[in-house]
């Protein structure tokens, strides 16, 4: 067993912590900041952008993926944008990993932000505004904080959900072992070689992480 | 100094459509739940928008359709008590005052200083408003208006959300903190007695519309309308038949009632209130009403008898309530219940 876990090569936890870590960070102020926004929208305005920015969340990874692939395509207008100007290449790179874990989890930020802002008391922002507060002000000195366990709550679910993302990940970034290869995806491969010992190690470690996770979101919520 | 609303609002259930301008000082307005008094000092505070219309403060005009203006409400300078304090739960006691201030906590710490002193408010700087009891609450909001030195302050039924005990206390207390107020301040309520305590001048609004306006004491003297009259705490209502200029059929009471003066033109109810009756023992004397018991409450201060007039159809609408205190208890201890009960000319409130 020893030797067994001494030979693992261990890049895909690192890839897929790295990759976790900063599509959370991204999800978070992006996920934060739009619902902080679409609050003050109108009702059918809402519902249209509600829709929108949750559907990475319904659609099949696979779809999503196909239409990442689409968009960051090099032989497309913003691939080939990226690829000139900043030397940016997205598709069978980390790169890849991060993006397609970011829009596959940001539902899952922002639905979790909209829902913690909107049961801040309409009130607390009302007394805000006739008190003079600037609207950036209440929301960074009363709904931020108010808000805060939701929204924490919510990085957790980003984060975990980033961290397994399989699916989208596997059609834009591809499975390279030491760049891209995550670990749903390692799971994946060596499965296919019928490999259920480090398939089974690998599931272990995944287990592990949820578990903690969870316990970080029961502790969150009893915060509130 | 003066105060101008003319506004529309469309809601599902009601139309809002509120129009009045007032001089005075200490304002209030008196509604049912859901009659619009909330939405009308909502919008002055410029936290509901009307449809259409204008308000202006002082001269100030803080919202006009006709000429797309719409003051934020964050230059209104309009102080708002909202029904449970909203003070920011995250916020300490003197962060909260300092709240509405520009610069930090350690600039406005004269100013912060001031208020905990003023409202008695020491000792508690450091507290969450969630360790505080509600009428601490109240005054830290109060406080926290007050250091924002508005030039309106609009109460939302400030005293609806403690308990009996405590708004008695509040309501003597609020008062005196408002005294050296120099601005104006508007009061909502469903409540009568704070409204009378308070308020100078008085509206009245019934399903969005300002039924009454004036002097508070004239308008709980003279309602004008069964619903406003229901508003400043009267019980009794009959529908009247008028006779001629002088006479009236009460309908609901099964008697005929006759006035020195003239009974208004288009009087449809009369009303009376519950601790205005006169007992009688013995003959009948004029304008008074045979009766037998229904029920009986015993208050804490005063005996409530709800009495059946004598006339043939009688229904529950037709219950007469009578409020009893201390010392003519006592002559219904001596002498049993009355006779009749008489109505005195001048509490006869003539209604539309």
């Amino acid at each position: 067993m020893a030797e067994l876990l001494s030979s693992l090569d261990w890049s895909p936890l690192w890839i897929s912590l790295k990759t976790g870590i900063v599509a959370t960070v991204i999800c978070f102020f992006l996920g934060v900041f739009t619902a902080w926004k679409v609050m003050n929208i109108n009702a059918k305005a809402k519902a249209v952008i509600d829709g929108i920015l949750t559907l990475p969340m319904v659609l099949p990874p696979t779809v999503a993926g196909f239409f990442l692939l689409l968009i960051f395509s090099r032989r497309r207008p913003l691939g080939m944008f990226l690829w000139d100007n900043f030397n940016i290449k997205v598709i069978q790179s980390w790169m890849g990993c991060v993006v397609a874990a970011s829009v596959i989890a940001f539902p899952l930020m922002y639905r979790n932000a909209r829902a913690a802002f909107e049961l801040v008391d309409r009130d607390l922002i009302n007394a805000g505004r006739t008190l003079g507060m600037s609207e950036y002000d209440i929301f960074r000195r009363v709904m931020l904080p108010c808000a805060s366990p939701g929204i924490l709550s919510g990085a957790v679910l980003t984060f975990a959900r980033a961290l397994g993302e399989y699916g989208a990940t596997s059609m834009l970034a591809g499975n390279i072992p030491g760049k891209t290869a995550t670990i749903s995806q390692r799971i994946a491969m060596v499965m296919m070689d019928q490999d259920y010992i480090t398939a089974g190690i690998w599931v272990l470690i995944v287990v592990a992480i949820a578990f903690v996770l969870m316990l970080l979101m029961s502790r969150i919520s009893a915060k509130k | 100094m003066a105060i101008e609303v003319n506004i529309k609002k469309k809601f599902e259930s009601f139309t809002l459509d509120v129009s009045f301008r007032e001089d005075s000082k200490r304002i209030g307005i008196l509604g049912a739940s859901g009659s619009g008094k909330s939405m009308t000092l909502r919008s002055i505070a410029g936290i509901v928008k009307p449809d259409s219309g204008m308000i202006s403060l002082n001269g100030h005009t803080l919202y006009d359709s006709a000429r797309h203006v719409n003051i934020k409400p964050q230059m209104r300078n309009a102080g708002y008590l909202f029904q449970n304090y909203a003070l920011f739960p995250n916020m300490t006691v003197e962060e909260n005052i300092a709240a509405g201030l520009r610069g930090s906590l350690a600039y406005n710490y004269p100013v912060v200083q001031r208020m905990i002193k003023k409202f008695s408010l020491q000792g508690l700087e450091k507290r969450l408003p969630g360790q505080l009891s509600g009428g601490q609450q109240q005054r830290v909001a109060i406080a926290r208006i007050m250091a924002y030195a508005p030039d309106v302050i609009l109460l939302d039924e400030p005293f609806s959300a403690l308990d009996i005990y405590l708004k008695d206390k509040m309501q003597v207390e609020l008062m005196s903190m408002l005294d050296d107020y120099d601005g104006t301040v508007i009061m909502v309520s469903h409540s009568r007695d704070e409204i009378y305590r308070f308020s100078e001048r008085l509206l009245i609004i019934d399903e969005g519309k300002v039924t009454n306006h004036g002097l508070t004491k004239d308008i709980f003297a003279s309602p004008g309308t069964k619903s406003a009259a229901m508003l400043t705490g009267c019980k009794n209502f009959s529908k009247v038949e008028v006779m001629d200029s002088h006479r009236v059929n009460a309908l609901d009471w099964g008697i005929q009632l006759r006035f020195e003066k003239e009974v208004p033109a288009g009087t449809h109810y009369i009303g009376y209130r519950a601790h205005h009756f006169l007992p009688v023992w013995g003959d009948r004397p004029e304008n008074a009403v045979r009766f037998s018991l229904y029920s009986r409450a015993e208050l804490q201060f005063e005996t409530n008898y709800y009495v059946k007039p004598e006339k043939p159809d009688f229904s529950m609408e037709c219950l007469i309530s009578w409020f009893v205190q201390r010392d003519v208890a006592k002559d219904i201890r001596e002498n049993g219940m009355p006779d009749y009960l008489q109505f005195r000319e001048d509490d006869v409130l003539f209604l539309r």
